[in-house]
This record gives C-alpha cells, sequence and structure tokens, in this order.
C-alpha cells in the first residue's frame, strides 16, 4: 500500500499553483490516499502478462495533411473569454523567477 | 548582480575536465503547427504575423479543443532523426508534460517521454582546426512551441519586478524537435568552439533537409548547454548548470567558456555547484540563476490520452532515408576537394556562412577562386555596410556573370565592382547594367594608344625618367590614360602599352 504525506500533498498543491491551508491539506492527505488505494486495486489484475495500455482503441498513425483549417481565430475572438487584454495579446499577472 | 568569479582558462582546464551535453530546439516550417491547423509562424510565410493572429481553440487550449498531428511535421522529424543516424522507434508516443506557466493555455505542453521517435544516433563535426568528432546523440523527440510572454513594468523586459506580463499564442504549438546529446567527453579546450560548431552542423542538417528556417535570430533553433566539471583523475561526473537563452551561434562558445571559467572558480575554493538553469545575458556576457531544476517527477509526465501513437512503416523509413541530401561534413570534405582552397580559405567561406551560395555561383559558371574573391570580399564588405546577410544581396547566377566578365577582359575589377553596386541596386543583370551604364572596358589598343601618346607628349619629364629606366614614373601616364578612358581601360594592359611606347623610337 502506497501513502502519501502531507508534504508531497503541499508540494503538489504548489506545482498546480493552487493555495491550500493546512486545514484543507489535512483532509486531502486522507482523501487522495483513499482514491491511490481505490486505483491500486487495479494492479490484483494487472498480472505481469498483461501489458499498459495507454489506448484502449487498438489504432495508430491518425495523422491530418498539412493545410490551414477553418478553425483559426481573430484576435478578438481568441481574446473573447480573457478576462484582460491589451486588444491583441492576453494580459495576465507576473509570475516571478519561473521561466519554463 | 555581483559579479561573479572566474577562472583563468587554462589553469580551469588544468584542473578540471568540462563534459558539455547539448540541448538543440529545431522549430519546423511545416504550414501549420504541430496538433493545430493554425500556420505556423516558424514557416516565413507566416513570420512576422501580429499577435494571436495564427491560433486556434487547440492552441488556446479551448476547451473541448482535442489535437491531431501533423504527418509532414511527423515526416520532418523523421528525416531529422535520420540524418542524425538515430534509429527510428517502430512505436512511439506523445506525454504530456504538466507544468502550470501562461506560456502554454492549457497547462500542459505535449511533448515525448518514454517513447522518442529517434533514439541513438552521431553526428560528425568538424572545428577550425580541424578536429573531427563524434557528436553522441541520446534522442530527438517531437514537441510544442510554447507562447511568448513580454514582461512589463519594473525593469522592462526582464522577469524580476515585472507588474504583469503579455501573452502571444501565435508560437503556441509550432512543430520543434528537440535534439539531445550524451554527455561530450574529450573535446578539453575545444569544448567551447565544440558547441557552436555542433549547433551549427545541426543548422546545416535542417537546411540541408529543408524542414526549418533554421535562423537563430528568430529563434527557429535555440541551445541549452550543460556543462560541468570533473577533478583531473575523478570517474564521476560533476554537478551540471544548464544555460538557456543562448541565440547566437558566437554566445554558444562564449557562454560555455564561462561556465567553465565560473564553475572551475567555485570548485577551487572547495565550493560546489547549484543544479540548476542560467540565463546568458548577451550584452554582459555573463550567466545568472535561473530556477533551480526541477525533478522530472514534478512535471507528472503521462502518455498523452487524445494522441495516438505514431507506427511509422519500414517503408515510409526507407523513402526517408533514400531522399536524405549529403551529410554536412561529407558536403564540406566534398566541396574542399572540388575548390582546391587552403584550409584557411575554406575556412573563410565556412565561417561566413557562404558555402552555399559559393556552391551555385561555381555550378553557374564561375572559377570557385573568383567565386570566393567576390563573396568574402567585395559582397561582404557591401552587406556588413548595409547589415544585411551577403546572401540576401545579390543573386549566385549574378556574382558567376559578373566573374566570367571579368574573366574574359570585358571588365576590369573597378568596372566590375560598380557594376555590382547596380546589380545590389536592382538594375538588372551584370551584363544589363553594362550595357545600360556602358561601362565594358576599352580593349582597343588603337584607342588607347593614342591616348598614351598624348599623355606621354604633354609629359615629357616622365617620359624621360621612364627611358632613364624608372618605372615606377609609368604610374602618372597610366593615371592620366585611365583618367581620358573614364575607368574603363584595364590598368594592366594600359601599362604593358605605356612602357612599349616610351621605349619606342622617337618620332
Amino acid at each position: 500500500m502506497s501513502e502519501i504525506s502531507a508534504e508531497q500533498v503541499a508540494h503538489l498543491a504548489n506545482l498546480a499553483r493552487i493555495a491550500l491551508t493546512d486545514e484543507e491539506i489535512g483532509h486531502l492527505t486522507t482523501e487522495l490516499a483513499q482514491i491511490m488505494h481505490a486505483v491500486e486495486k487495479v494492479s490484483e489484475v494487472a498480472t505481469p502478462d498483461v501489458p499498459p495500455t495507454s489506448h484502449p482503441i487498438p489504432m495508430q498513425n491518425v495523422y491530418r495533411d498539412d493545410v490551414v483549417g477553418a478553425t483559426v481565430l481573430s484576435v478578438d475572438e481568441a481574446l473573447a473569454g480573457a478576462p484582460e487584454s491589451d486588444g491583441s495579446r492576453f494580459v495576465v499577472s507576473a509570475i516571478l523567477g519561473e521561466e519554463q | 548582480m555581483a559579479r561573479a568569479e572566474l577562472m583563468d582558462y587554462d589553469k580551469a582546464l588544468e584542473l578540471f575536465e568540462p563534459v558539455i551535453g547539448l540541448e538543440v530546439h529545431v522549430e519546423l516550417n511545416t504550414t501549420t503547427k504541430m496538433f493545430s491547423p493554425a500556420p505556423n509562424p516558424a514557416n516565413s510565410a507566416y513570420h512576422g504575423a501580429e499577435p494571436n493572429t495564427l491560433v486556434s481553440p487547440v492552441c488556446l487550449g479551448l476547451p473541448g479543443s482535442l489535437p491531431v498531428v501533423n504527418g509532414d511535421a511527423v515526416r520532418s522529424s523523421i528525416s531529422l532523426g535520420l540524418a542524425l543516424g538515430c534509429s527510428i522507434a517502430p512505436s512511439s508516443r506523445f506525454a504530456r508534460k504538466n507544468y502550470f506557466y501562461p506560456d502554454l493555455a492549457k497547462n500542459y505542453q505535449i511533448s515525448q517521454y518514454d517513447e522518442p521517435i529517434a533514439f541513438e544516433g552521431s553526428v560528425e563535426v568538424e572545428l577550425a582546426n580541424g578536429r573531427v568528432f563524434d557528436v553522441p546523440i541520446e534522442r530527438a523527440h517531437m514537441e510544442e512551441d510554447a507562447g511568448k510572454l513580454t514582461h512589463v513594468g519594473g525593469s522592462t523586459g526582464r522577469i524580476q519586478g515585472a507588474e504583469y506580463s503579455l501573452v502571444d499564442y501565435n508560437r503556441a504549438g509550432v512543430p520543434l524537435v528537440e535534439i539531445v546529446t550524451k554527455p561530450i567527453f574529450g573535446a578539453e579546450a575545444d569544448a567551447p568552439e565544440l558547441a557552436k560548431a555542433y549547433v551549427s552542423t545541426i543548422r546545416d542538417i535542417a537546411l540541408s533537409l529543408g524542414i526549418s528556417e533554421a535562423r537563430m535570430e528568430r529563434g527557429n533553433l535555440r541551445c541549452d548547454a550543460n556543462v560541468s566539471l570533473r577533478p583531473r583523475g575523478a570517474e564521476q561526473l560533476g554537478i551540471r548548470t544548464e544555460t538557456k537563452n543562448v541565440n547566437s551561434f558566437r554566445s554558444i562558445e562564449r557562454a560555455v567558456r564561462y561556465e567553465i571559467q565560473r564553475q572551475a572558480a567555485i570548485l577551487a575554493k572547495g565550493g560546489s555547484i547549484t543544479q540548476e538553469t542560467r540565463h546568458w545575458h548577451e550584452d554582459t556576457g555573463t550567466t545568472s540563476p535561473g530556477r533551480p531544476k526541477s525533478d522530472a517527477d514534478d512535471y507528472r509526465y503521462f502518455p498523452e490520452p487524445d494522441l495516438l501513437p505514431v507506427v511509422p512503416s519500414a517503408e515510409l523509413i526507407d523513402k526517408l532515408r533514400a531522399a536524405l541530401p549529403e551529410a554536412p561534413a561529407a558536403h564540406r570534405r566534398r566541396l574542399k576537394a572540388q575548390w582546391g582552397f587552403t584550409d584557411l580559405e575554406f575556412q573563410d567561406v565556412a565561417n561566413s556562412g557562404l558555402l552555399v551560395e559559393l556552391e551555385e555561383t561555381v555550378k553557374a559558371g564561375a572559377t570557385p577562386a573568383a567565386a570566393r574573391k567576390w563573396w568574402t570580399g567585395e559582397i561582404a564588405r557591401l552587406a556588413n555596410a548595409a547589415g544585411v546577410d551577403a546572401a540576401s544581396l545579390v543573386a549566385p547566377v549574378h556574382v558567376a556573370e559578373l566573374a566570367q566578365l571579368v574573366d574574359s577582359g570585358s571588365l576590369t575589377d573597378r568596372l566590375a565592382r560598380q557594376v555590382l553596386e547596380g546589380v545590389v541596386a536592382g538594375e538588372g543583370s551584370p551584363q544589363q547594367i553594362v550595357d545600360i551604364r556602358g561601362l565594358a572596358v576599352v580593349s582597343d589598343d588603337g584607342a588607347l594608344i593614342a591616348a598614351i601618346d598624348e599623355a606621354l607628349a604633354s609629359q615629357p619629364d616622365v617620359l624621360a625618367k621612364i627611358r632613364d629606366g624608372k618605372v615606377q614614373a609609368a604610374g602618372a601616364v597610366i593615371g592620366a590614360v585611365m583618367k581620358a578612358m573614364h575607368g574603363k581601360a584595364d590598368a594592366a594592359r594600359v601599362r604593358e602599352l605605356v612602357l612599349e611606347r616610351a621605349s619606342a623610337p622617337v618620332e
């Protein structure tokens, strides 16, 4: 049985940019542990002769042609859902020192 | 920012062995993006488009949108993998790399993780001193580029102190191939130059395949340089840093050299290197710490559920392999032998990035020597003065025509330079400009002799000197004749005739 610690939950929350209180971390640690245990049930049926599956449908090599499609948006359409924009670009709050 | 202490380069090499690893991102120039049918700004047809005009719902990560793989991007990636001497995976798949940053709207990048499309290759790289390296390739995988952030406020353009950021998603989803080398040992003092030469070779390969515009200044080609040092005699590799934002060939060399000197100074004092990304600053020629390097675990990679595996057929791979152009290193060796240049002459051309232009010029009928003279001489000078690439100034076929006009004696070098200026100004082909401007050399000896006799008659003192054997005095006569001919004479021929006429019996 794998366990999950409060530190791991806090770390994940940080990676996901979700602010959690200590109290929330506490009950999420319990809940996530339960979810993990539930998922672990899969290992009971996944015997070594069952290969891991990332796709349930036996298809491969699905490609599109390299031509411009009709779904290209105008600037106004692109920015329509943005909480804030400067008319051509999305405005987001400054994020310090985390360039990927 | 406090200036880092640097150790003398030779001293650093004495104490430590540099080990480098290079990650090069190549933007493919397909018409559309990797997973969306939006136009691709890395294709020159769409370069410089207004912000957020090359986006579809997939690029913006809008709910319900689904990626579909661009077949041409896969084929380009396989060709690149083959050109890098890699094996092509019989089956490969995409993976999600999860991170929260606004350069990708969906909060993950579609990349490849455990099953890259190409792996285990080798690229031959030649240094200026003739040393040849086989750079081992670990893998090449397909992924999508991220959008572009502009940080506003505080110190402008820099992240520290920014108040807000503007996001342009045009670049989000541009097809990328990331090429990762294995650790490169044994380059020693040549490590910085090898890093530069390797990226330059990747550029040549991408250009010869026609799969990327490969312009570093546009970010079509980007390099992250990993550098670590290990004490002489040690087995274990040192802790590495990864320098990002290195976007010119010259910077790659400088950045690697800088990191060797910086790390050596720290290690020699008993300090330790922090594993981190560092940012290269072109203006100061230094690096500064970025974020601590995340563990792969933090990216929580998992197979991309929205995309199906890529399983290229053996027939497709064979077809792409058969279509591969000559490898850049072999191409260079062949050209050098064909042209009969010395090492120095060839390096001069290669380092100016003019190999393709020279090759075309020779193909169009110029001698290699004449082609080299024009491209690295007058054309390079004009390009430099105008602040543009030599290749953009004039077509190789026109250079060949110009060289042939000089070879046949129709133009002197001086006249040819005037013609070249006309070509650059868009006045037409060299022959057209010669005709329009009436620039052809006066090759009629009769006309030259008449002008010479007149000049000699008006300068009897010069004539006397020449007859006394002071041949250099002929310069004054040659000058007068060239002036009378409006420069349209071959000075060497005029000189011959002047000496001949001066020694002729006085009539």
